[in-house]
């Protein structure tokens, strides 16, 4: 038996390398300067999509909502070794929050359709959320399993998956179709394949718009995004009321009697 | 707009035997909304044998533990959790839901938003009741839920301004637990369950589950290390630190990432919160999910070989300098104390 798999993967700001100058003096994010990469997780959901396919068969689709610009990730989708992609776009999309993007995608997953299984990261790096996975298994009234480190079976349209939990792990089964989150442990993605590399090199996916799919607009984009931005502030120091200690025999000396004298030594 | 609830909900979630942490946390937060909204505060507990936990929550200020309990429901299961939840949120429609940020908040808290069309917000580290004026519409009583975003360089606060229902995540240890000295007279409400379908799509075929054996939270000294410390083997240092003074080592998530300390150590919004009597960072720079960790520890020394690093920004001693030199040095003048 083979199984078709959906991917959902973003294009994420890479937040672990902000430098001071992407933050404008009104204390807003100049996106611009921040380089885009393939959130960690999503490529390692990929990845086991790609696993599934190569041991059992199917059809791998990688799906992402985004700006135009997110068609990058979806060409490196390619060069994994992804048969499908589908690039969903439209102004009516942005400032879309968790809720309001989990809906778009489970209209774009209905639309793909006859799927087994849908991937998506456990979280993405910018909002750190872990939502949208669940949220769109929610709509689609797919069972999920969240924190998915193994696929240890695929049998009988049955997913027997081995998940993380607080202080270990458990062992779930659970009917196909199913949509599974996945952490950053559960693989290592592949490098790109350099013939896929050639073959893709100048490839323009397939677009979906909100002319293509069946959605209501109020539930699109930041319309239909029940939170809100209110407030934002730039994260400034306080200088702070600390004491300097010498890194000398004699100063670390002094701050240890101090810790001594308030009862937090000895 | 119809008349809003003004009910506080607290989901429940169990740990071994008991209520897990981060509930009670969130129930004492919860008390201190509710008040403010003059309104009720209520736990809702889903499993069995509950009776004992639910009497817990009103030690905590819940005036109503709604209560769902069935033989079926022993064990936290995505699908009969979710589907029982989010039935009674549409039917009670409670202003404010609050969750932990833990394994089982994630998992259930996004599915309950998403059936119940609700706004939920990740991850919160402070929450507060307050009027506010939005795109030129007031509303009073808002719940300003605010989270540090985009790598911790902006703090943000987030509003559901037109949903009845606001719904926020907080992770373990960011509130404060504090039980009353008077616990509330509180009613339980039991709610029937009736088992559907879908609930038995996931089987849990096995379980293994430790109790976790760090326990950052307890710690009175915590020695931390970060992606500046260079190695594994340099991490040594800090350990030989810790249990010269008693402490317990811990790390920042560069740290963990680079293999330098274990993932349960991670101190940080992605990871624990502490406040011990005394936290040493050393080769940390300070990024805010690290310091929405530990700054409000009685009192911190920060060890950095950066003059501008932002950790110095919440220190009370700060040490300037290589730690590789520094911890050495603290170790030998601490041993000479002994003498
Ligand atoms: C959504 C999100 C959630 C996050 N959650 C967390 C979290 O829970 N916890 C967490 O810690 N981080 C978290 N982070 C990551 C955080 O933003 C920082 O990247 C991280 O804390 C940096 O770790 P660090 O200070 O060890 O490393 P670095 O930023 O690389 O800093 C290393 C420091 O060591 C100093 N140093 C170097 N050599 C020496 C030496 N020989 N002696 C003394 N000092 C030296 C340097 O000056 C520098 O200040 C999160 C990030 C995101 C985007
Ligand atoms: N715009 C998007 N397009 C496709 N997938 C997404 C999008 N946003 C989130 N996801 C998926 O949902 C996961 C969780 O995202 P988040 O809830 O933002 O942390 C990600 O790892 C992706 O797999």
């Amino acid at each position: 038996m083979t199984y078709n798999s959906i991917v959902l993967v973003k294009q994420v700001p890479d937040t672990a390398n902000i430098s001071g100058d992407v933050m404008k003096p009104d204390g807003t994010v100049n996106r611009a300067k921040l380089p885009a990469i393939f959130n960690p997780e999503d490529k390692v959901a990929l990845e086991l999509a790609l696993q599934v396919k190569d041991q059992y068969g199917g059809k791998v689709t990688a799906v992402t909502m985004g700006p135009p610009k997110a068609a990058e990730l979806l060409k490196e989708c390619l060069y994994m070794g992804a048969d499908e992609v589908v690039l969903v776009t439209d102004r009516k999309f942005a400032g879309a929050d968790t809720l309001a993007t989990s809906y778009v995608l489970n209209k774009v997953i209905e639309k793909i359709g006859n799927y087994d299984i849908v991937f998506a990261g456990r979280q993405a790096i910018d909002g750190d959320t872990a939502q949208v996975g669940p949220q769109t298994a929610e709509k689609l009234g797919l069972p999920q399993i969240t924190y998915a480190e193994k696929i240890l079976e695929l049998n009988n349209g049955k997913i027997k998956v081995q998940r993380l939990i607080d202080g270990g792990y458990e062992i779930l089964a659970s009917k196909l179709p199913a949509l599974l989150t996945v952490i950053k442990e559960a693989s290592v993605p592949r490098p790109f394949a350099a013939k896929r590399v050639m073959a893709f090199k100048n490839y323009v996916p397939r677009h979906l718009t909100t002319e293509d799919l069946d959605v209501d607009l109020e539930r699109c984009g930041l319309f239909g995004s029940p939170t809100k931005v209110y407030n934002i502030e730039s994260v400034v120091l306080s200088a702070g009321d600390h004491e300097n200690v010498e890194p000398s025999k004699e100063g670390l000396g002094q701050l240890i009697d101090k810790l001594m004298n308030d009862h937090i030594f000895g | 707009m119809n008349k809003l609830s003004h009910e506080v909900w607290v989901y429940i979630e169990k740990k071994q035997n008991n209520i897990a942490d981060v509930s009670l946390e969130l129930l004492s937060k919860g008390r201190k909304l509710a008040d403010k909204l003059n309104g009720t505060l209520k736990s809702v507990i889903i499993g069995h044998d509950l009776e004992r936990l639910a009497k817990e929550t009103f030690n905590y200020g819940a005036e109503e533990a709604i209560v769902v309990d069935h033989v079926d429901l022993k064990e936290y299961k995505t699908m009969p959790y979710s589907r029982v939840f989010s039935e009674l949120v549409k039917k009670h429609q409670p202003r404010i839901v609050l969750f932990g940020a833990t394994f089982i908040g994630r998992d259930i808290a996004p599915r309950v938003a998403s059936n119940t069309l609700s706004g939920l917000t990740a991850d919160c580290t402070d929450l507060q009741i307050s009027d506010v004026s939005y795109m030129k519409k007031e509303y009073p009583k808002l719940l300003l839920q605010i989270r540090p975003a985009f790598g911790g360089n902006i703090v943000a606060t987030i509003i559901t301004p037109d949903n009845p229902v606001q719904m926020a995540s907080v992770r373990e240890g960011v509130m404060q637990m504090v039980p009353l000295a008077k616990p509330v007279n509180g009613k339980i409400s039991k709610v029937p369950y009736q088992a559907e379908e879908i609930d038995k799509v996931i089987e849990i075929i096995e379980r293994h589950q430790e109790e976790c054996k760090v326990n950052l939270k307890c710690a009175p000294i915590i020695v931390a290390g970060g992606y500046g410390m260079g190695s594994k083997e340099n991490f040594k240092l800090l350990k030989e630190l810790a249990d010269l003074i008693g402490g317990e080592i811990a790390g920042s998530r560069a740290a963990v990432d680079a293999g330098f300390v274990e993932h349960e150590r991670q101190v940080g919004q992605t990871g624990v919160t502490v406040r011990p009597k005394l936290y040493i960072a050393a080769g940390i720079s300070g990024a805010i999910q690290h310091r929405a960790g530990m700054d409000e520890s009685n009192k911190i020394i920060a060890i950095n070989s950066d003059p501008d690093a932002p950790i110095f920004g919440v220190c009370h001693y700060k040490i300037l300098g290589n730690a590789m030199e520094i911890i050495p040095a603290f170790i030998e003048a601490y041993k000479n104390k002994l003498k």
